[in-house]
């Protein structure tokens, strides 16, 4: 049963090479089946093949398959070669049946898109290579997902690409990426050359039996992946490409956010745990990165107007503290808010996508308004999904995630109350921005008359991710760690200290701070807007207003110290400046042939003086030396 | 003797091809495609004989899979000495396959003197299919010059607006750079006779020759100067944007693919193992060079707004990364300097197709005129895309298996050249989706109505995309047989201090063994 691994990410190549191929006879439905057969495909097998490992569990707990050697020179032979162990079996469980559900909404939301065959076509080769980086067993072959993964959201954030702005963002995602992929090109040079190998398992053994704690090279390879995983699941400072990729269809945002691309960072990082573990600095950074990361991202969120770039900055800051679990060593508590995340942030760009179809590509927040009578199945479900980004308690999956984070930043052996503050903090920003959304959008007065309904194909991944977003916690209740006790076959555990009443303490003190966001939400946004007016329009707060809107200038700065000085240095140089010398050279040759040119005069007179001027000049030399 | 046969069935194809146009324009266009396809066969025959012999690990001097030596020029001591190794045979490969991509490309667009058309290109294919065989100095330098001639032609004649310029820009350029060898192959041949009191111009005889070092590194440069202009190297590149933007595109596809080749090649058969120690000197700055073209071509491709001039300063920056690989000297550099070499010749040939295919369309190369074009001309646009997306070094596609091999081997010489040379991983995206955005997406003014790739036209773009592809999953065939001959190469090295492609502390597994991938379970 496990060797037909390959065929989880197999299915979804398939599926793109069939669209690619197929041309316009595959038709509208065609398409759309090929698109979300394939992934279901995948998703199917994901699930058989849990269940088989599950039952029967192999050898070590880890199962590893090699189609070819993808290249071989001398030592250095990494294979086309997958790897199943408890971490990329949860991870493949989500992607595949996030990214299904994703495809099945898509077959809805692009029914009526005359580019919905390249549409499928991208994002099944998305979904295939996420497949192949989780599934990876050397670090050459998750490159191969990594870059690939990047590549797919730039097709896709550019996907409607006759708006030369979408086109922007889309390159925008490729090259801020792109910076930390050469990062952690650099970070393979170097553990190959040190090491030896690139296989992850062998890699991570070699690490920590050669490497001391703390030695440059560990802290040198952690921090050029480290700058790697930055870009791809957009943390500070890489963080900026990621509210501009919105561009694309909502359905690519669900997928981007939930599933795929940006949590690969935090699955890098996850995977080379050993790594990380071996440059304590590096992971106190990843944790500092993470706090700082959900704290600004947060702010931003909070006076966004889109509701899809509120969103996308929520997704930061989710990813956020995922980061921060990482840094304290938290791994599966790191694993389980992906999971989680992935569920109710699929949920809730899908519910948007629902309330932008219905409106007529409306995107501004303060447009909308009472949305909840007429799209009911929406509003519910986007509650589901609200409730559980604001981790509001007990009844929600991200309370558990969330939960659990912010204990473990507390009681890990690295972690601090800084931290715990940090995260904290975010719990509460986090809560006031996910229900002004809710309560600007689906509340208050209506707007007017509304457009296309959700069909059935629309409507079914809504309740099933609505279901998944408040009982998908479960597997990690406290005091039945389901997940963890699986996830440590991968990934060590933490060092805690702390009791089962602190715990229970700092639960509280986490639920309060949800729902006193929500509680503030509500009395700004519902109850008294202009109390929300007056504060944004004092002078400070204007200021910050502007700030936190710009995502804090980011991309201000960039534009200048990067973008602008490369462009002058492009256009300055376009005709060559070393051309010159050559040109220069045939310019020379040329004027002094012409000057030369002028003492051919045909007057033998002049050709006599010159002979006899030569002469004497000759017989004067020879006559001195 | 069937090295002798390559090049004279290509010769003789050649003018069987001019005088067959006489009966009209189709005869010269068939019997060149079919004299490459009888020779690509040929060769992959061969190819594959090798392979099933196990011929392919050779690896001592002087030994060869096929080797011609006959008396030329007894008085000077030069020889009819033409020999094949590993490099040789991929080389050749190249050079019949993109012959028949640059037949192909040209069926329609060549219109005017076709039959002395394909006799130019033929006999261009002949000289460097002579330059990647021959092993005698002296008939290497003949073949050498033979590809120039032909070439100034098919730029002269059947080029753009501005090819006289161009031609003559080329012709001076490599001529004056070729003298510049010749007098280093005198030079070399003198002082291996004043030692040995031998006259010759056989590789395996000059091999080794006593030299002072400073004799060695003159008589290195000179022969680096004429191949770094070909490949080439920063500053000696500036013939190259004006050369391949005013040829045809079957020039373009020879000169990119072939001729920039020749140079690379150069220096692996003769720079290297001539004057080891000189080119170990010489190597540090030599990569310097190197990286410095990397980021200098893509800056200015980035900057182009002539299609086909932005694609010829990419070439800049790719060739960066073979002159790169080779002055890096150990086994994974060279071996991913020859896939850069292949994989280039590839993506590069197939983008200048492509802007061909373009300009017969809309009759510009002016980034300004083109936009939106994936909304008339999806097939065209989307090899345009993964072409590009190939210039760029995306995972799974040939040119990145060869980047990355150039990297990981550098990065075992020189840590700051390699972390610099990474920079190319970024400016290259930049260039490459900048051509994407300019001439694919964003609205579609002025061409309403354009018709896509024809059966022809998709036939070559498929080849191309399947070749790239195939390189990228599974270059191995490419690694193998170019082994034998690289292993030789690098016993030259000064030391031969070969890590076998580990670093410097290659440590064991702890555990290897223990959980060795199961096969099954």
């Amino acid at each position: 049963m496990l060797r037909l691994l390959f065929l989880i990410p197999f299915f979804p190549f398939a599926g793109f090479a069939l669209l690619a191929l197929g041309g316009r006879r595959l038709g509208r439905r065609g398409s759309a089946a090929i698109g979300a057969g394939s992934v279901g495909l995948s998703a199917l097998a994901s699930l058989a093949l849990s269940l088989d490992f599950l039952i029967s569990p192999p050898a070590g707990y880890s199962y590893s398959q090699t189609l070819w050697t993808w290249m071989k020179v001398g030592g250095f032979d990494p294979g086309i070669s997958f790897y199943l162990d408890a971490l990329s079996l949860v991870m493949i469980l989500v992607i595949s049946v996030v990214s299904f559900l994703i495809h099945i909404y898509s077959s809805g939301f692009m029914s009526a898109d005359e580019g919905r065959r390249r549409f499928f076509a991208y994002m099944n080769l998305f979904v295939g290579f996420m497949l192949t980086l989780v599934l990876a067993d050397n670090l050459v072959l998750l490159y191969l997902g990594w870059e690939g993964v990047g590549l797919c959201s730039y097709l896709l954030i550019g996907f409607w690409y006759k708006d030369a702005a979408n086109g922007r963002a889309a390159r925008k995602a490729f090259i801020v990426t792109r910076v930390g992929d050469a990062a952690m090109a650099i970070a393979l040079f170097l553990l190959f050359n040190k090491l030896g190998t690139l296989q992850i398992q062998a890699l991570m053994r070699l690490a920590s039996a050669h490497w001391q704690a703390g030695s440059g090279l560990a802290v040198a390879a952690a921090a050029l992946l480290l700058t790697g995983a930055l870009g791809k699941s957009a943390q500070l400072p890489l963080q900026t490409w990621l509210p501009d990729a919105m561009a694309g269809p909502t359905p690519v945002s669900a997928l981007i956010h939930a599933a795929t691309m940006v949590t690969a960072g935090v699955y890098l990082i996850a995977r080379t745990n050993a790594l990380f573990s071996l440059a304590p600095h590096v992971r106190l950074l990843v944790a500092v990165i993470g706090a700082a990361t959900l704290l600004l991202a947060g702010f931003s969120a909070l006076v966004q107007r889109d509701i899809k770039r509120v969103l996308a900055y929520s997704t930061i800051s989710q990813i956020g503290y995922m980061f921060l679990a990482l840094g304290v060593g938290a791994w599966s508590a790191a694993i389980f808010h992906f999971m989680t995340h992935a569920f109710f942030k699929a949920l809730l760009f899908l519910g948007a996508g629902v309330v932008i179809k219905a409106l007529g590509e409306e995107h501004d927040m303060f447009r909308m308004g009472g949305l909840r009578k007429q799209l009911p199945l929406a509003f519910w479900t986007f509650l589901a999904g609200a409730a559980s980004l604001s981790a509001l308690p007990l009844i929600t999956a991200g309370f558990y995630s969330k939960d659990l984070i912010l204990w473990d930043a507390w009681s890990s052996a690295s972690g601090s109350v800084w931290l715990w503050a940090a995260g904290l903090a975010g719990a509460f920003l986090t809560s006031i921005y996910t229900f002004r959304m809710v309560f600007l959008t689906f509340f208050g007065r209506s707007r007017g008359r509304i457009g296309s309904l959700p069909g059935f194909s629309m409507q079914a991944p809504l309740v099933a991710l609505a279901v998944l977003s408040l009982a998908g916690g479960f597997v990690e209740a406290p005091g039945l760690p389901v997940l963890s006790r699986f996830l440590h076959h991968s990934l060590p555990a933490m060092q805690q200290a702390g009791s089962a009443t602190a715990q229970f303490a700092f639960g509280l003190i986490a639920a309060a701070a949800s729902l006193s966001g929500i509680y503030l939400a509500y009395h700004l946004f519902l109850r008294r807007p202009s109390h929300a007016e007056a504060l944004a329009a004092s002078a400070p707060g204007r200021l910050l207003h502007r700030w936190w809107f710009a995502g804090w200038g980011f991309d201000w700065i960039y534009e200048r110290i990067i973008v602008m000085p490369y462009t002058c240095l492009a256009h300055a140089g376009k005709n060559d400046l070393l051309d010159l010398i050559f040109t220069g050279m045939a310019r020379t040759a040329a004027g002094a042939g012409r000057l030369l040119g002028k003492t051919q005069t045909g007057r033998t007179r002049w050709y006599a003086a010159g002979i006899a001027a030569g002469v004497i000049v000759v017989l004067a030399m020879m006559v001195n030396w | 003797m069937i090295l002798a046969w390559l090049i004279l069935w290509l010769l003789a194809g050649g003018l069987l091809a001019w005088f067959s146009a006489r009966w009209g324009n189709a005869w010269p266009r068939w019997i060149s495609l079919i004299t490459l396809l009888v020779q690509l066969a040929a060769l992959t025959g061969l190819w594959i004989g090798f392979f099933s012999h196990g011929n392919l690990a050779v690896a001592a001097p002087g030994q060869w899979l096929a080797e011609l030596n006959l008396p030329w020029i007894p008085a000077w001591g030069a020889r009819f000495h033409l020999a094949l190794d590993g490099v040789g045979l991929l080389m050749i490969l190249l050079t019949s396959f993109l012959g028949i991509v640059a037949v192909a490309a040209s069926w329609q667009g060549i219109q005017h003197r076709v039959g002395f058309f394909h006799f130019n290109l033929l006999w261009i294919l002949a000289a460097i299919d002579g330059v990647f065989l021959a092993v005698d100095l002296f008939l290497f330098y003949f073949f050498w010059e033979l590809m120039l001639v032909p070439l100034y032609f098919l730029i002269g004649i059947w080029g753009h607006q501005n090819r006289v310029y161009a031609a003559l820009k080329f012709f001076i350029f490599t001529q004056a750079s070729s003298l510049v060898m010749l007098v280093a192959i005198l030079g070399l041949y003198f002082a291996h006779a004043n030692s040995s009191g031998v006259y010759t111009f056989d590789y395996l005889g000059l091999l080794g020759t006593p030299m002072s070092s400073f004799t060695e590194m003159a008589l290195m440069l000179g022969f680096f100067i004429a191949f770094a202009v070909k490949l080439p190297v920063l500053p000696l590149h500036t013939w190259l944007p004006d050369a391949h933007t005013e040829a045809p595109t079957a020039g373009s596809v020879a000169l990119a693919g072939l001729v920039l080749k020749v140079g690379a090649f150069g220096m692996l058969r003769f720079l290297l193992p001539l004057f080891p120690r000189a080119a170990s000197d010489f190597s540090t700055l030599a990569m310097s060079l190197a990286v410095a073209g990397i980021i200098y071509g893509a800056l200015l491709a980035f900057s182009q707004t002539d299609l086909k001039r932005m694609v010829a300063y990419t070439s800049i920056s790719h060739m960066g990364f073979v002159l790169l690989g080779i002055f890096a000297w150990n086994q994974l550099a060279l071996q991913g300097a020859i896939v850069i070499m292949i994989a280039h010749g590839v993506s590069t040939g197939a983008l200048f197709v492509i802007v061909g295919d373009l300009q017969d369309r809309i009759h510009t190369r002016d980034l300004d005129r083109m936009g939106g074009l994936w909304s008339v001309m999806p097939r065209l646009s989307g090899a345009g895309l993964l072409f590009a997306l190939a210039s760029l070094g995306l995972p799974g596609l040939g040119n990145f298996v060869g980047e990355f091999l150039v990297l990981l081997g550098v990065y075992q010489v020189s840590i700051p050249l390699a972390v610099l040379a990474s920079l190319g991983f970024i400016v290259s995206t930049v260039y490459a989706l900048w051509l994407v955005q300019r001439v694919f997406l964003g609205r579609n003014k002025h061409h309403r109505q354009l018709p896509d790739y024809n059966l022809r036209e998709s036939a070559i773009m498929a080849v191309m995309i399947v070749v790239i592809t195939a390189l990228g999953l599974y270059p191995q065939p490419v690694l193998s047989t170019a082994r034998g001959a690289l292993k030789k190469l690098g016993s030259y090295a000064p030391g031969h201090h070969q890590p076998e492609a580990s670093g410097a502390v290659a440590h064991k597994d702890p555990q290897a063994g223990a959980t060795k991938p199961g096969s099954g379970s």
